[in-house]
């Protein structure tokens, strides 16, 4: 069970998620401090730890459009924080699973800051309004770098194996 | 079955007779780029190789190109270091399409990469920086990716796990009437099939009015197809495109011309007449809130931008600078002008572009991405409009969320420059 700490709408893009004045910090484990600057209220419930991991952001349509930044996805797998949405931009999915965030396509997904989520293996169930929402798989070509635990490591593999 | 423009550069990239959208492929590259966020690319570079004993090199560093240009010259300490890091790493490597902050040879990369012939039809080109589907406009493959599938294609030399994109097929027939630009093609689009209307897919771009579009026009629509969603825009190579490589980029061996088979398979095919095209606005807060300028006319604006690897090119330049001959920007707006290149820069001073457009009341600054991305050269205010020849209008983009930006072609950016309010460059400023 996981609570929906931020609800969004469509369209949001990487310069809402990490905006481009920030750019100039690009490691993982600096990001975090900058994850939806704009937000302020949120972003300082982040900074403060007062978000618990697995904690879950719902958005609708195209979330992620924009930029290829990087620093939009492990700003967001810092806090290991999970994300919901209807569907997302091609490159941010493509980050998040080289990253290892957690990232969920649930085209008809409801639900409300504050409800309680439950994510199963081929659905969302919200606790709290009692609805259950299919989900749809990641890109079948993605898998093998999802098990392999990101993409460094499935990487690594292929360089050990001198498979190039 | 036939196949597309993508299908037909992934089989010869993957070495097949053929491959069909839904494919999983794992194309060699032939270009991989990277800006000032190659300081990650190298950072997790560097992690693929850890605890491996196996040194870190990359896989062919002539393939390799890297430019400056998102901050130039750097705007803070952080961002300098991070230059200078990456400066260390091309030197260590061997990397030998490096462009750093010059004004001989620097630029932005989109610019960058045709103009010094790194790109070639046919060739599958990846880059982190989304508008990396600008080199379509050369017969390339090109998509942007994140700075780890980066790292990962620097160790490997090809993308992992690619699935072949469908394509949507544009045809685009007419004649562009007087003040109406590629811009206004591809805002016009974009509006149509919306912000997510292209995810994961091509865009073919086909018809009289695309064959007669020169380079610069073409790198213009393919640049902002990703602001349809899409994978990558594309234009079959053609005698234009030969044109360009010889006179303008100065490659020497002739590149192969092909499009895609007469029976290829498309997702989706759309028409569109430029001759009743108007001049086209992408409203805040997002590209594909597009609306013809006749609803927009009249918006008071404070800043404008002419630049950016949409619209920074010499073309661009001399649009503004013949509606500007002679007149003065308006008191109540601040123009402001980022040549794409430092090649371009020093055309447009040579053809007298610069001089006109600084004794209008522009500013000229220098080569790079400049207020874009809202770092530096240019945030907004509070409250206030830009009116932009750039590509995003995002909330926050141009440094500030509490602005808003419009996006518009270069003659409308410079009708609006003369008046400080949005101007229909039809009916002059």
């Amino acid at each position: 069970m996981a609570k929906v700490v931020l609800k969004l709408g469509d369209d949001i893009s990487t310069d809402i998620i990490y905006p481009g004045r920030f750019m100039a910090t690009v490691l993982p484990t600096e990001t975090p401090q900058y994850a939806f600057a704009d937000h302020t209220e949120f972003n300082a419930r982040l900074k403060k730890g007062e978000i618990p991991p697995g904690s879950v952001i719902v958005a609708g349509k195209n979330f992620g459009c924009g930029s290829s930044r990087e620093q939009a996805a492990s700003c967001l797998k810092g806090p290991d924080l999970v994300v919901v949405a209807k569907h997302f931009a091609r490159i941010f999915l493509q980050n998040s699973i080289n990253l290892g965030l957690r990232t969920v396509i649930c085209p008809e997904i409801e639900a409300e800051e504050g409800d309680e989520l439950e994510v199963t293996a081929d659905k969302v169930i919200n606790k709290t309004s009692g609805k259950s929402f299919d989900i749809v798989p990641l890109p079948k070509a993605r898998q093998a770098i999802i098990d392999a635990g990101g993409l460094i490591p499935y990487t690594r593999q292929r360089v050990l194996a001198g498979k190039k | 079955m036939g196949m597309t423009m993508v299908e037909k550069i992934l089989a010869r990239a993957t070495g097949q007779a053929a491959v069909k959208a839904g494919d999983v492929v794992e194309p060699k590259v032939d270009l991989a780029m990277s800006h000032e966020n190659a300081a990650l690319v190298l950072n997790q570079f560097l992690e693929i190789y850890k605890d491996t004993g196996l040194e870190a090199k990359v896989w062919d560093p002539s393939k390799i190109a890297i430019i400056f240009d998102h901050r130039v010259p750097a705007e803070s300490s952080k961002t300098a270091t991070n230059q200078k890091k990456v400066r260390e790493f091309v030197a260590a490597q061997g990397i030998t399409k490096f462009h750093d902050i010059r004004g001989d040879e620097g630029g932005i990369c989109h610019q960058i990469l045709p103009e010094n012939g790194y790109v070639r039809p046919g060739y599958v080109v990846v880059g982190t920086d989304s508008h990396t589907t600008s080199h379509g406009a050369l017969g390339a493959f090109a998509f942007g990716i994140g700075a780890t599938e980066m790292a990962s294609v620097w160790a490997l030399g090809s993308v992992l796990n690619v699935e072949v994109p469908g394509t949507i097929k544009v045809v685009a027939r007419g004649k562009f009437p007087k003040h109406v630009l590629p811009k206004d093609l591809i805002l016009y689009l974009i509006g149509q099939i919306s912000a997510e209307g292209a995810n994961f897919k091509v865009i073919e771009f086909h018809g009289p009015a695309i064959e007669k579009m020169d380079t610069s026009g073409r790198l213009t629509i393919c640049n902002m197809s990703v602001e349809a969603g899409a994978t990558s825009g594309i234009v079959p190579p053609d005698a234009e495109t030969l044109r360009y490589l010889k006179e303008v980029a100065g490659v020497r061996e002739t590149a192969a011309v092909f499009g895609p088979d007469p029976d290829a398979v498309y997702d989706q095919v759309i028409e569109i007449d430029v001759s009743s095209l108007e001049p086209q606005i992408a409203c805040p807060h997002t590209v594909d809130n597009v609306k013809p300028i006749g609803e927009v006319t009249g918006k008071p604006i404070q800043q404008i931008v002419i630049g950016s690897c949409t619209n920074g090119r010499l073309d661009d330049i001399e649009v503004a600078a013949k509606i500007l001959k002679g007149k003065k920007v308006a008191r109540n707006v601040r123009m402001l002008v980022f040549p794409a290149s430092g090649r371009i820069f020093r055309e447009a001073v040579a053809k007298g572009y610069i001089s006109t457009l600084m004794e209008a009341g522009a500013l000229v600054a220098n080569s790079g991405c400049g207020p874009c991305l809202g770092v530096h050269q240019g945030a907004l205010g509070d409250g206030e409009v830009a009116l932009s020849t750039t590509n995003r209008n995002f909330k926050g983009r141009m440094g500030n969320p509490n602005a808003e930006v419009y996006l518009c072609s270069p003659a409308v950016a410079a009708a609006s420059a003369l008046t400080g309010v949005i101007t229909d460059p039809r009916k002059g400023g």
